[in-house]
C-alpha cells in the first residue's frame, strides 16, 4: 500500500513545475516566509549552534543504541498500559491500523498530520476497508479535499493560493451558505474549524504520529500549532500513534534538547504552541482521554540504512528547513519530487527507502550549494549523502547513456593529461572563432541539455591551464 | 520470525551487535539514569522579578495575554474583567481542581459549571502544573481535576498560575514532575502551551484559532 511514486518522472515534474504559474506565486511564500523567521529565531538564541550539536550527538547515540532503546521503550509503554505493535513494511503497519479499527468497530477515523502515515499510504488502507479517514491539520485537510499529497513536510498546502482553496471549500462544504465570503484565510480557517469539530466529536479512533518516543517514560511526544493533533487523539475511544522506529530519544531532557533547535529550524518559533505528551491510556479516575492506546511502529527500510553512509540521515527531526533553504524546491515545488518527502532531504531518503533504480534522480536535483547543511538542526551532511547517491546511480548504469558516453569520453581525456592539453589547446581557438560574430553558441553537437535553455559562451582565446602557466600559477 | 524479532535483529546486524555486549547496555542505562541535560540557555536562568517578567514578555510575544493577581479570590474579579471585556457570555467551565473549587463566584454574574468539555463551552479555566519562564509556555497535566479537553475545545481558555510554579527551563520542570508522580510520568497527558491556537497553512499567514482556543489567558497568582 506504500504510497505510489512519480519519482522516475522527476525531469517531467520539473518542467511542468516550473511553467505552473499558480504554483510559482505560491512557492513566493516559501522564499519569503520561512528563511527569515528561522533566522531571526536562531539569532535570538546564543546557544542555538551549540545546541544543533547537542541535537546531532543525541540522535547518534541513539541509533548506536537502537535495539536497546527500543526494548526499553516497549516495556515502558506496556508497564503504563498501552500496546506496541513493530511493522516491518508500509503493508505490515497498515494492515495492523486497520485491524486496530476495525475491531473498535471504527466507522470514522480522524488523523493528526504524520509524514509516516503518507509513506505507507496510511488513508488509502483505511477507506479500502470501508471507514473513513479524516485529516485535521489544516493544510492536510485541504490536500485531501483536493486528492493531493503534501507538497512540504511542515506546510502541505504551501503550493497552494488562498482561491484554490475557497474554491475546494465551495465545492466539498455544499451545506454552507453559497454565497458566504471566503476571500480571507481567517474566513477559510474559521469554516474549516467549524466543519472539523464535529468529525473531531464523532471520531471513534484518532491517529497521531509522533515527534519523540521517549524511552525513560514510553511517553510520546507530538509538536502542533493548530491543536488538531490533541483533539485527534483526546477525543475518540482510541488512540494510535504511528512512528518509525528512530524517534526514539532516551530521556525528557534529550527531547527537550531537539525541542530547542525543531521550532526554531521549521517555523522559527521557539516552542511550537502544543507540546504534548502522551504515556498510556487514560487514568482510571480521568474524565477524558482514549481509553486505549496503541504504537505502531515503522521499520520501512530504516533498519538497512543503519551503518551504512546513509545512517546519518536517520537522525532527521523532519524540520523542512532544507527544502525551505534548497533553491530547487524554491523553482519546482515538492510535488515535482514524485514521493512524500521532498528536497534536500527527500532527495536523500527516498532512494533509501524506494530503491535507487526508482529514485535515483532526485539526488540529481541539486546545486550543490549546501545551504541545507548549513541550517539542518542535526547536522545531516545532506550534499555529501546525495553525492554518495549519484556514485551508486552512476555504478548501477542508471544515468542516461548520453552521460554516461560524455562522461566516458570526458574521462578518457582527463586521464591523459597530455592529450587533455593538446585537444583543448586545438578546440579553443576554432570555437573562438567559430563564436566570434554572436560570442556565443545557440546550438552545440552533444550539448542540447545546456544549450535548450542557454547560449553557451564562445571562448575569449587561450586554455584555463595556458592562462594559469602564463601567470606563473605552480604546475605539478 | 515475527516482526518484532526481525526488525532488532535486522538493526543488529547492520550495527553488527548482538545486544548482550555490556558496555552498550551499561551506556544506555547510565543515560536513562543519569538524564544529562545538556545545552541549557542562560536566558531561563532568572529568578524572582526577572523570572515573571521574562514569562509575560514570551507569553505575549505569542499572542497570550498576561494578568497578576495578589490573593486567590482576585482570580474571580480578573476573569469577570476579561469575559466583560471582550464582550464574551459570563458562562465557565471548570475541572475539581481544589484550589479553583475554592474560590466563590457569587459576586459575579458568572456561570460556573463542572466537568470535561464536551465541545460547546465559549470560557475554560485551568489551572496549571507549571510553567517555563524561557518559552512562555505552560504545563498541564491531565486528570479530573484540570480535563484536558479544557485546554482545547473551548475558544477562550483562562489558565491560573501561581508563581511558585513558574520554572525557568523544561528541565526544571521534568524534575518538578518526577518529584510529583515519579519516574513514570504518571498523567496520560501533559500538555506544553505557548499561546493560543494557530494556523499558518494558508498562504504562510499565520491566523489564531486554528482547532484550539482563539484567546490563552494567563493569571498569574503571586501570592
Amino acid at each position: 500500500m506504500t504510497m505510489h511514486s512519480t519519482s522516475p518522472a522527476f525531469k517531467k515534474n520539473a518542467h511542468d513545475a516550473l511553467a505552473d504559474q499558480q504554483l510559482q506565486r505560491a512557492l513566493g511564500n516559501v522564499r519569503a516566509g520561512f528563511i527569515d523567521k528561522r533566522t531571526q529565531a536562531a539569532e535570538r538564541l546564543p546557544e542555538f549552534e551549540a545546541l544543533r550539536d547537542s541535537a546531532r550527538d543525541i540522535k547518534n547515540h541513539v541509533l548506536a543504541h537502537l535495539d536497546l532503546y527500543l526494548e526499553h521503550y516497549e516495556t515502558k509503554v506496556r508497564e503504563a498500559g498501552g500496546h506496541v505493535h513493530f511493522a516491518r513494511t508500509a503493508e505490515e503497519a497498515c494492515a495492523t491500523i486497520v485491524e486496530i479499527c476495525k475491531a473498535q468497530g471504527a466507522r470514522t477515523v480522524t488523523k493528526g498530520k504524520s509524514m509516516v502515515s503518507e509513506e505507507i499510504g496510511l488513508n488509502a488502507a483505511i477507506e479500502a476497508a470501508g471507514m473513513q479517514a479524516v485529516e485535521t491539520d489544516l493544510g492536510e485537510y485541504i490536500i485531501q479535499l483536493r486528492g493531493e499529497t503534501p507538497s512540504h513536510i511542515i506546510a502541505p498546502a504551501v503550493h497552494l493560493m488562498k482561491e484554490q482553496v475557497a474554491d475546494d471549500f465551495r465545492r466539498i462544504h455544499t451545506h454552507l451558505d453559497a454565497e458566504r465570503d471566503l476571500t480571507q484565510p481567517e474566513a477559510l480557517l474559521t469554516e474549516a474549524r467549524m466543519v472539523l469539530r464535529k468529525r473531531f466529536l464523532e471520531a471513534d479512533v484518532g491517529v497521531t504520529g509522533a515527534n519523540f518516543l521517549v524511552a525513560e517514560t514510553g511517553t510520546s511526544i507530538i509538536v502542533t500549532n493548530e491543536g488538531n493533533g490533541d483533539l485527534t487523539q483526546t477525543l475518540p475511544r482510541v488512540h494510535i500513534v504511528i512512528a518509525s522506529i528512530e524517534k526514539i530519544v532516551p530521556t525528557l531532557e534529550d527531547a527537550a534538547q531537539i525541542l530547542r533547535v525543531l521550532g526554531r529550524s521549521a517555523t522559527g518559533q521557539d516552542m511550537s504552541v502544543y507540546t504534548t505528551l502522551s504515556t498510556g491510556p487514560r487514568r482510571p479516575d480521568d474524565v477524558d482521554g482514549p481509553q486505549a492506546y496503541h504504537v505502531v511502529l515503522v521499520d520501512n527500510g530504516r533498519s538497512a540504512m543503519l551503518g551504512t553512509e546513509f545512517e546519518d540521515m536517520l537522525r532527521c527531526i523532519r524540520c523542512g528547513a532544507c527544502m525551505n533553504h534548497c533553491p530547487v524546491y524554491h523553482a519546482v515545488g515538492g510535488h515535482a519530487y514524485g514521493w512524500v518527502y521532498p528536497g534536500p532531504m527527500g532527495a536523500v531518503l527516498s532512494p533509501s527507502l524506494l530503491g535507487v533504480d526508482k529514485a535515483g534522480h532526485l539526488p540529481n536535483a541539486s546545486t550543490f550549494c549546501g545551504r541545507c547543511e548549513s541550517v539542518c538542526p542535526v547536522r545531516i551532511p545532506l550534499p555529501k549523502l546525495m553525492r554518495h547517491w549519484r556514485e551508486r546511480e552512476y555504478e548501477r548504469h542508471l544515468a542516461p547513456a548520453t552521460f554516461r558516453y560524455g562522461l566516458g569520453l570526458w574521462a578518457f581525456f582527463a586521464r591523459r593529461p597530455a592529450l587533455y592539453k593538446f585537444a583543448t589547446g586545438l578546440a579553443m581557438p576554432v570555437m573562438s572563432f567559430l563564436g566570434r560574430k554572436t560570442g556565443r553558441f545557440a546550438k552545440l553537437p552533444l550539448a542540447s541539455g545546456w544549450t535548450d535553455h542557454r547560449d553557451m559562451p564562445a571562448p575569449q582565446g587561450k586554455t584555463f591551464q595556458a592562462q594559469w602557466r602564463e601567470r606563473g600559477g605552480k604546475t605539478r | 520470525m515475527s516482526a518484532r524479532e526481525d526488525i532488532l535483529s535486522n538493526i543488529r546486524r547492520s550495527l553488527g551487535v548482538t545486544g548482550r555486549e555490556a558496555p552498550r547496555i551499561s551506556a544506555m542505562q547510565e543515560r536513562l539514569t543519569s538524564a544529562p541535560r545538556g545545552v541549557v540557555p542562560q536566558r531561563g536562568q532568572v529568578s524572582g522579578e526577572a523570572r515573571v517578567a521574562l514569562f509575560r514578555a514570551e507569553a505575549e510575544r505569542v499572542a497570550a495575554s498576561v494578568a497578576e493577581v495578589a490573593q486567590p479570590q482576585d482570580i474571580v474579579t480578573e476573569v469577570a474583567r476579561y469575559l466583560r471585556e471582550h464582550n464574551l457570555p459570563a458562562t465557565l467551565r471548570m475541572g475539581a481542581d481544589a484550589r479553583l473549587a475554592a474560590l466563590d463566584w457569587t459576586d459575579t454574574a458568572i456561570e460556573v459549571s463542572h466537568g470535561r468539555s464536551l465541545g460547546d463551552d465559549l470560557n475554560g479555566l485551568s489551572h496549571a502544573f507549571g510553567a517555563v519562564a524561557e518559552t512562555g509556555t505552560l504545563a498541564m497535566v491531565s486528570g479530573p481535576d484540570n480535563p484536558t479537553t479544557l485546554n482545547f475545545l473551548p475558544d477562550n481558555h483562562i489558565v491560573v498560575l501561581r508563581e511558585a510554579d513558574l520554572l525557568s527551563d523544561a528541565e526544571s520542570l521534568w524534575d518538578r514532575l518526577r518529584a510529583a508522580y515519579g519516574k513514570a510520568l504518571a498523567p496520560r497527558t501533559v500538555n506544553l502551551i505557548t499561546g493560543p491556537s494557530r494556523s499558518g497553512d494558508i498562504e504562510q499567514q499565520i491566523v489564531l484559532g486554528a482547532h484550539g482556543p482563539r484567546r490563552l489567558h494567563i493569571v498569574i497568582l503571586r501570592d
